[in-house]
Order: C-alpha cells, then structure tokens, then sequence
C-alpha cells in the first residue's frame, strides 16, 4: 500500500495550476481531496509523475446562492453541502456519500471530474442540467453535464484544464428524491436514482431522473420523464413510468448484483425516489 | 474449598471500566510498526499473481540494483532452515497427506500470494519499488477452485501428492444409519459455510533481530510462546537464546494464531544481514494471506419421530483447506464436530469429514473454528425439521434439550458437558422478546407488505482449550497440551505484578485478571499490573484463542494469588500472634477475624517478606512470589439463546437486522461489561458472515474480494443494538466457576439471521438459504419461489438469473472504481 514515487507540487491559484499541469504532461494529475485518486495510487492503479495540489487555492471552496443558480466552488466539500436546506436534492446525495470523514475530505469537483458513474454526484448534476466550469491555458469555458461524462472514469475535461466552479440550477418548486442502493452504508452505489418533480395541481409538470451506475457513465433515465410528464403523480402512473427506468441502461455485473438485478434495482428506485419527490 | 471462597469478593463481579482503554484510546500504546530499532531495514515480500504455476525462472537483478535495496531472496536461499512451517495436528490413526509449507515458495506456486521472493531495502519505500522490479516467469498450471470439484482429484493442487484428499476422519455415536431408517422424518439439506476473512484492525507485523547469538523477534501475534518454540526448531536456536514479544496487538479472532512465514523471513535475513528487518503486512496482504476461516460444504441429514424426538444427525462435512496447513487447518472441523449435538440428546450421530485441498489459500481457525460452522448447521436444521413436522421451532427445541438435571452429561461422542440449563437462558430470552406480541406485529407489519421474522439459535460450545491429557499425542494427537501459566508477584511496596501465558489482543485480561488476584490479595485492581506477551518475562504460556484466558489463564492467576494468600496470612498471624484459621483478607487488608480493625495491608505483609525477615515465620522462605501452571481437567461449555428479528424487503432483497437479544451462561461473572463487550463484538462477526463478508476467488483462482471495498465487512452503521442479559450457571471444572465467553456470540449468531429470514419469507414460499444473505441472493430466492409458484404472490417479472448470478464464485475481478470512497 505505498505509491510508486511521484513528484509533487502546491498550486497557489488556478493559472500556477494550469502551468504546473502543463509542464507535468500528460501524467500529471492534480490532487483535491484525494479520496479517489490516493487509494489508487497505493494499490499502483495510477502512478502519476506529479501531482498538483489544488487544496490551498483561496476561493475555490463555498457556495454562491445569487440568482436563479447555486455556483458551488470546486472545492466545495460533500460535508459543506450535505445539511443545507436549500440545495434539495444535492444536499441529500452529498449525505449519502461514504462515511462522514470522506465526506469531510472529497470535493464535488473532484467527484464530478472523476466521472465515475457509481459515484453519487454525476447523475445528481445530469439530472439537475447542471455544468462544470473548466479553465486552461486558452481561457475559460462551460461544459453542460450532459456532455461531460463520456465513458467509464473519462470525462471531456481536456489534459491541462482545472475544473473550478459546478453550477446548478436552483429549481424552484420542485421536490426531490434520492434512493441509493448498497450492501453497506459506506459502500458506492449498486444503483442510484436521482429525481427532480415540479407538479402544477397533482399533475407533473416537469420530472428529471438520474440514474448512478447503469452504465459506464451516470444517465438520464428519459423514457421515464416522458412516460410521466404531464400525467398524474399517483402510485399508478409513477409505477407505471419507473417501469421504463432500466431502458437505454447497460449495467455491467459485478459481485453484488448482475445486470438483471440491476435493472430491477432502477425500476424500484425509480418509483421510490418518483414517489418522494412528488409528495415533497 | 478455602477461607478465601468464603471471604467477601469486593472486585469480581463489577463492570470495572477496562484498565488498557486509556493507552489505546489515546494513541499511546505500541504497536509492532511504531517499533524502530537501530540499523533496522525493512522486508516487501514478492507475490504469486498467479493461482497455480511452475516457476520457470525469478530474475532479482534489476531489484538488487534498485538504490537502498541490501538483498533479494528465494526459496533456494532458504535451504538452510531445518523445518517447513508447521502443522500441530495429527491424529492417531488418522492418514494425513499433507503438503509442505515454506516461507517463500520451492519450484511452484499453488495460490494467489503465495511468497515467491522476499526484498530487503533501507527503507520500506525502496522495498517496495524492488518488489515490482523482480521478473519472475510463471508456467501456468490447471486451477482447481470448487472443493466438491478438487475431490475428484481431476486437477491436483500438488501433483507429488497424487491426491488433493488430505485426510478422513469419522466419529461416531450409537447407530446412525439405523435410526434414520427408522425414523417417522428424514430431511437432508446440503450446508454451504462460505470463506470469510479474520480482517483484523491491526494487520500482521514482525520485527527479528539476530544479534550475539540471540534472536529477538517482536510479532503481532496471539501465541509468542508457540512462535518461540517453533524459531527454536525451524533455525536451530535452542529456545533460551530466542525471545518473542508480542507488543499491543490490534485484534486477531484467530489470523493471529499462525506461526508466519514472515516471522521466519525477517529472522532469518537478520541472521544473514547483520540487521533487524521489519515486515509489516499491507491490507492488501492480509485480505491475501492471512488465514481465512470457514469455507466447508455441509451434507447433514437429520431423523426424528413424528412428535419432534430428534433420533438421528449425520453430518458429512468437506473441508476446503487451500493450498497447504497451517497451524491447526485439518483440525478445525474436529472441534466443531465435538459438539455437534449442540444443546440436544440426539443419541445416534455421525460425522465424517474430508480435508480436501484448492487453489487457494489456506483456513485456519477464525473465531470459533469449526463450532460456528456446526452450530449453523445444527440449528438450521433444526428449524428445516420444524418446518416438516409443522411444530414450531421453539417448542422442537425444548422437546430435545439435554435437561438442567442431566449434567455431567456425556455425549455419544465421550465429551462431557460440565453444567448447563438450556430452557433457562430460552426462557429468559423469550421473555425479553414477548413472543405473541411479536407475532401481532409481525401480522401487523405483513398487512403493510413488510416482512418480519423471528429466529432462534440455542448452543453450546467447546472451549477453555484444554485439557492437556485430553488434547495432547496421546488423546486428540495436538502436538502440545494446553495447559496455562501464571506468576503473580508482590513487590517490596505492596503492588503486584501478574504475569500470564496467555496473550491478549484486545480481550480485557488486564483488567479481568487484576479483579481476580486483588480480591484473593485483598487490595486494589488498579495496582495489579498484568504483564503478557513476553517470553522472556514470564514462564511458559500457550496464548489467547479457543476462548481459554478465562478458565485456564484466570484460574492459574487466581490459585496462584490463592497460595501467596495462604503465606501472607501465616505472615500476619505470625505478627499478630493468632491462629492463622482467624485470619480473613478483607477489603485492603488481611484481617484478625472479630477484631477486623487488627490487620495487616499487602504493603506491610511485602514489608516483611523482603525487609524485615525477623517478622517472617522461622523457616518461611522469603520474598512473596509464587508461579503456578494449571492444567483443566475438561473443557468448559457456555450456552445460551440468541433472538435475531429481521426486516425484508421483498421488493429489493435487503435484510435489516432490527433486533438482537442474546442470554448467555458463561457462568459467575468476572466483569460483566467485558462479557458484554464479547457478545457485542461476536455478534457483529456473525451478521458480517450472515449478511456481508465472504472471501470470494473466481474460477481462475483469482481473489476477487481483495479489499474493503469488495470484502464487505459491516460497520457500526449495519449493526444493530445488542440487548444482553445473562444465568450464571457455574461450571464444575474450575474454582471459578468460569466459561469462556469470546466466540460465543459468534457461534450463536449466523443460524439466528437465517431462520429469521427464512421465517419472513417463508410464506413467499422461500424454505432455504445459504449465507451470505445479499439482497441478490434473497431477491433471486424470492424470484425463484414465485416462478415456481409457490408463492402467494404472482410472477410480475419472470427474470431468468443469469449464470454470474448463480453461485457464490463471483463473475470476475470487480474494476477500481476510484479506490476507496
């Protein structure tokens, strides 16, 4: 359990990190919370040559509430966000993440820059419409969740861009619901389903699924929404559109739960995290 | 038997809080990797990726030209050591084809880890980067991984042997095949008892230094005297030349009670180096190669009259073994099969059992060792029965219950049972459960489409090894008897030093011994000191394990302080000029009986013996020491009753452990937090075999379970509260009166979650389960049962399992998924 060697650097602002990743190449990796990407390293999954750490750049951390969005600083711990009211459905995965000294060191950059489809955050921002703001030696630009995860633990954040700022739209009026499925509380998710419902007099007026670990990349679940947007939020109508949740999926097995289950598992948390949303 | 049993005992019996805690709590005590020594280099250990493989070649150059590296061994540098690792275990009469087990691997590997070379550096991070840098070309050979397969010896693990059979053995009492052909009832089930891990806190470390002809070898270990004695015979230092310290030791549950190949490596490039060599084990290696627990397939038939009379029980048992033997692998089984009758007078019974080698690597004893096993096939047939004599489970079980007023009782195996009352700790836990309102909570839950079921467990166990005469060559073929060692001194001050041969590694001895001899002593616990783990500091120990410190290292404790309370009280009555008849050990002092204000504290008694001999009896030797081994004339049988209530989710297979009651009898209670504690923690180890871990290798021999992430060992989070409550039924084989109480929950525990679940689902039509109970496994046993129809409820989905999702070996290495989370 001890890494290959590796060099190591502190950034003192995001451009010094640009540079330091830059002149690192293609090896280079940078380093948040390093709860991901430590673990592998002492297993000699990842030998990085150099490592950037991104953890003392000032105003990277905290959530801004202006507007119609939260813009929550790439640095953001899971714990800074997993008791405030105000962020719903983000705030109830970012509970849900591990255990509480994970989350007191992983950052929602480094989770949705990972791209890891088990992961909890990914299908959270897809469902959201959220985006990622990336920054690198040409300027600044903005990546829509829906084109950020592009295949197992790959996202299209370039070699030599710094993921700085996660946007998320507010969405008001809407419930929310969050159902992960583990064998133990810290584990990552078999399956995760996020849910978004806005109602307008019991029918739904607008419904946005995520569904963790379905595929090699988090998804959303858009036969659902179609199946149940503007029908009524009872039992019957959210069971019958959940029963659409495993489509389009490709579930991998693993020593937990076959594709099957899997598929079984969306459809029973489809409908569970369809019908708390609603009642919300 | 003495005065002292009748003087008032002030310490035993509280829940005195537990002396070690402070120093662990804190970060202070000293493990094995917080030890530095001058010079000291350290060992990384090259490993087997493969299951099975000739070693065609191992080129060490690269990894001796790495900076900082002092040397590179293989196991043809190992030629000089005078014995494979041992194996202490043989029977008389019994034919044992057992394989060689050496530090580093001869010519082939036969497991996944198997040590190839052993890399020696400067620093661990040197060691480290060598061990890739050593290229060894394997020839890949056939694996064989099912155990039921590798009997049919179509691929041999070790072909010099010719068989992958290591032996049979068979007990066997009254006429089984008889009585099952007689019997009204006969159900046969076949028992999977999967492969679970000892997982430890701390894992395996060893620091050897060879220096001036003397060897010092610290090690995290349950036995330092069995390691000593087995230096001695493997490297050729006569014993009082080695000595083997076990500092504080992070957890064992019995992957500590090994004698490692790395302990011999690290002494053995000492003595070639010049240097102290550390070793500490990474998680990766101990999920590797620690020893594994369980892992046997179950053949069980049981027979009884259509009333519910228990006639007959044959158990055939396999046992996996892996590749090689360690310490006690062949026995393991045995000791299960000593009480295979459990808690009931089944009078005709029969177990045959088959070691049988695998691919992989080898079991050994885990907590309870062989009694979890047989305990959980005992009492899940049991319930099986009740459900094919439609009698509920309770009520088969008191039917069959060896009564209060049967004991001594022998079993048609020849054991005898000190002491019991099986309906007693039944009855109270049934109390604690209030059975008919469970049942309306059950309806009244089932209303709400949630599943709630009860189960039972009622066991006895074997413990307190052991009786010497009784386990030794001659009677059972261990290859030592299991006797245990105490020395209790009182120093010139009046503060006592207890060292013992046991070996704690968590138990609470420090405290439950010191209760023990302060009472006998008449002073404080807090200045008793127990010293343990150090053969150089006391006389010889055999160590913690088989649930012994209590009942054979506590009465040793206790009867030595008894003989120095003797002396002491010749001492005050010499100075107070009475009888030594009328003097009493009080709390603080010996006492003059009538006149408890003339006394003597243990610090003026102290005085006497090593100051002042004028005031000391003619003739009295001096000093206050005394060293005393005693050797138990049986084993020691705790019993009890465990409650398990789960909740599932029929929908998604998920079982929530809601309730646990446990009632436990390990007699007279030293310290009842501390017997609390061991339920606690047993328990735990149980729902994680029932519900979560499993040791899992895929076909290709492969471990697929390599970390946490995959080996799922429970948290705080998935265990319940634990409502305890004890009878204290003494046992006549110590003046204690005590039983060993540290596997017990462990023992009890898995058949109680299996028949709560199979009692949730049996009206889904859901009759049998193998552990563990993954939501995948249930949610497919419930899909099953509804296919078949047997089930209340409609086929909604129909979906055909896959062939991954059939048996417990897995569908290949999971991915990293981004580490640890």
């Amino acid at each position: 359990m001890i890494a290959a060697a590796f060099d190591y650097a502190v950034a003192d602002s995001i451009d010094d990190a640009i540079r330091l990743l830059g002149e690192g190449g293609d090896d280079a990796k940078l380093l948040a919370g390093g709860h991901s990407l430590l673990p592998l390293m002492k297993l000699r999954f990842a030998s990085p040559s150099l490592l950037v750490d991104i953890g003392r750049i000032d105003g990277l951390r905290g959530v801004d509430t202006g507007g119609d969005s939260f813009r929550i600083g790439a640095l953001t711990r899971h714990a800074d966000l997993q008791d405030r009211r105000d962020m719903g459905l983000l705030a109830a995965a970012a509970r849900k993440i591990a255990d509480q000294q994970v989350r007191n060191r992983g950052t929602i950059g480094g989770s949705l820059a990972n791209g890891d489809a088990a992961a909890d955050l990914p299908a959270v921002l897809l469902a959201y419409g959220g985006s990622v703001t990336v920054r690198g030696a040409d300027g600044e630009r903005e990546i829509a969740a829906e084109d950020l995860f592009e295949g197992y633990l790959t996202t299209s954040i370039a070699a030599g861009e710094v993921l700085t700022e996660v946007r998320v739209p507010a969405l008001a009026g809407y419930g929310h619901g969050y159902e992960k499925f583990n064998r133990r509380a810290e584990d990552w998710a078999m399956v995760g389903v996020s849910a978004l419902v806005k109602a307008s007099d019991g029918v739904c007026e607008d419904v946005r699924i995520g569904l963790t670990h379905m595929a090699s990349v988090p998804l959303r679940a858009g036969a659902v929404e179609d199946a149940l947007r503007g029908q009524p939020l009872d039992a019957e109508h959210i069971k019958a559109a959940a029963e659409h949740a495993a489509e389009g999926t490709e579930p991998t097995g693993d020593l937990n739960a076959t594709p099957d289950y899997k598929r079984h598992l969306a459809r029973v948390l489809c409908e569970r995290a369809l019908t708390t949303a609603a009642a919300a | 038997m003495s005065i002292i049993e009748e003087a008032p005992l002030k310490h035993v019996g509280r829940s005195l809080r537990r002396k070690e805690d402070p120093r662990l709590i804190t970060g202070s005590a000293t493990y094995v990797d917080d030890l530095s020594l001058h010079g000291m280099l350290h060992a990384a250990i090259v490993r087997s990726p493969e299951a099975h493989a000739r070693i065609v070649s191992i080129d060490t150059e690269a990894a001796r030209a790495h900076p900082g590296v002092r040397a590179v061994y293989t196991g043809e540098d190992l030629a000089d050591l005078l014995a494979p690792l041992p194996m202490a275990w043989a029977p008389p009469g019994v034919d044992m084809t057992a394989p060689e087990r050496w530090p580093l691997a001869r010519g082939k590997v036969s497991h996944v880890g198997d040590g190839v070379a052993m890399v020696v550096a400067e620093d661990k991070y040197a060691a480290a980067d060598a061990v890739q840098l050593v290229q060894v070309e394997y020839e890949a050979l056939p694996v064989v991984v099912d155990v039921e397969e590798a009997l049919t010896d179509a691929t041999l693990v070790h072909e010099s042997l010719g068989t992958n059979k290591t032996h049979e053995w068979s007990m066997g009492g009254g006429d089984v095949e008889r009585a099952l052909a007689d019997a009204d009832v006969v159900i046969e089930r076949r028992i999977v008892n999967h492969r679970t891990a000892g997982a430890a806190i701390e894992t395996r470390g060893v620091i050897a230094e060879y220096r001036a002809g003397q060897l010092t070898v610290w090690s995290s270990t349950q036995v330092p005297h069995l390691v000593r004695l087995f230096f001695a015979v493997q490297m050729g230092i006569s014993e009082d030349k080695v000595r083997v310290i076990a500092p504080e030791v992070g957890g064992g549950f019995g992957s500590k009670l090994q004698v490692c190949a790395e302990e011999t490596l690290c002494a053995w490039a000492s003595k070639h180096l010049g240097h102290p060599v550390k070793w500490i084990e990474t998680r990766s290696e101990n999920m590797a190669v620690s020893h594994h627990g369980r892992d046997q397939v179950d053949h069980v038939r049981m027979g009884a009259t259509k009333d519910g009379r228990i006639t007959a029980f044959h158990a055939k048992i396999i046992q996996d073994c892996g590749a090689y033997f360690g310490l006690l692998t062949p026995m393991i089984p045995e000791l299960g099969a000593f009480v295979m009758t459990g808690c009931y007078a089944i009078e005709n019974v029969r177990t045959d059992i088959v070691g049988v080698l695998t691919n992989k690597f080898f079991t050994d004893a885990i907590r309870g060792a062989g009694r979890p096993e047989m305990t959980h096939m005992l009492e899940v047939t049991i319930d099986q029965l009740a459900a094919e004599l439609e009698m509920d489970p309770i009520e088969l079980r008191r039917k069959n219950f060896i009564s209060a007023d049967q004991f001594p009782y022998e079993t048609p195996y020849g054991i005898t049972y000190d002491s019991g009352n099986y309906a007693g700790t039944l009855d109270r836990a049934l109390e604690m459960l209030d059975m008919d309102a469970f049942r309306a909570e059950q309806a009244e839950l089932a209303s709400q489409g949630i599943l709630r079921g009860v189960g039972f467990s009622t066991y006895t166990e074997i413990c307190g090894l052991a009786p010497s005469r009784a386990v030794g060559p001659k009677g059972f073929g261990l290859g030592i008897g299991l006797y245990e060692s105490a020395l209790v001194r009182v120093h010139p001050t009046g503060s006592v030093t207890v060292f013992t041969g046991a070996s704690p590694h968590g138990q609470g001895h420090e405290t439950g011994f010191a209760q023990i001899v302060a009472d006998r002593l008449g002073c404080d616990p807090q200045v008793v000191e127990v010293i343990h783990g150090d053969t150089a500091t006391g006389p010889m120990g055999l160590g913690t394990y088989g649930s012994r410190s209590l009942s054979i290292g506590g009465v040793a404790a206790a009867h030595a302080a008894e003989k120095l309370a003797e002396k002491c009280k010749a001492i005050v009555a010499f100075n107070l000029e009475a009888a030594v008849e009328d003097i009493d050990v009080g709390s603080g002092k010996f006492s003059l009986a009538g006149d408890p204000d003339k006394g003597m504290t243990l610090a003026e008694i102290a005085g006497c013996a090593y100051i002042d001999a004028t005031a000391m009896p003619e003739g009295m030797e001096l000093g206050l020491e005394q060293t005393l081994i005693y050797d138990p004339s049986n084993f020691v049988f705790p019993f009890g009753a465990h409650v398990c209530v789960v909740d599932v989710d029929a929908v998604t297979g998920k079982v929530d452990v809601v309730r646990w009651i446990a009632v436990d009898d390990c007699g007279p209670a030293i310290n009842p937090m501390l017997i609390d504690g061991q339920i606690h923690g047993g328990v735990a180890h149980g729902i994680g075999q029932a519900l979560y871990e499993q040791v899992v290798y895929d076909e290709r021999g492969q471990l697929v379970t390599g970390t946490f992430m995959d080996y799922a060992l429970p948290t705080a989070e998935e265990i319940p509260g634990i409502e305890t409550d004890r009878t204290e039924t003494p046992s006549p084989s110590n003046s204690l009166g005590v039983k060993g109480i540290g596997e017990a929950g462990t023992i009890a525990a898995t058949p109680a979650i299996v028949n709560a679940v199979i009692d949730a689902l049996r009206h889904e039509g859901v009759t049998y389960l193998d552990m563990p109970l993954t939501p995948m496994r249930v949610w497919q046993a419930l899909q099953e049962a509804r296919g078949r129809g047997d089930g209340p409820r409609s086929t909604e989905q129909g979906v055909a399992l896959s062939p991954e999702a059939q048996g417990s070996a897995g569908s290949g290495p999971t991915t990293p998924e981004g580490g640890a989370a």
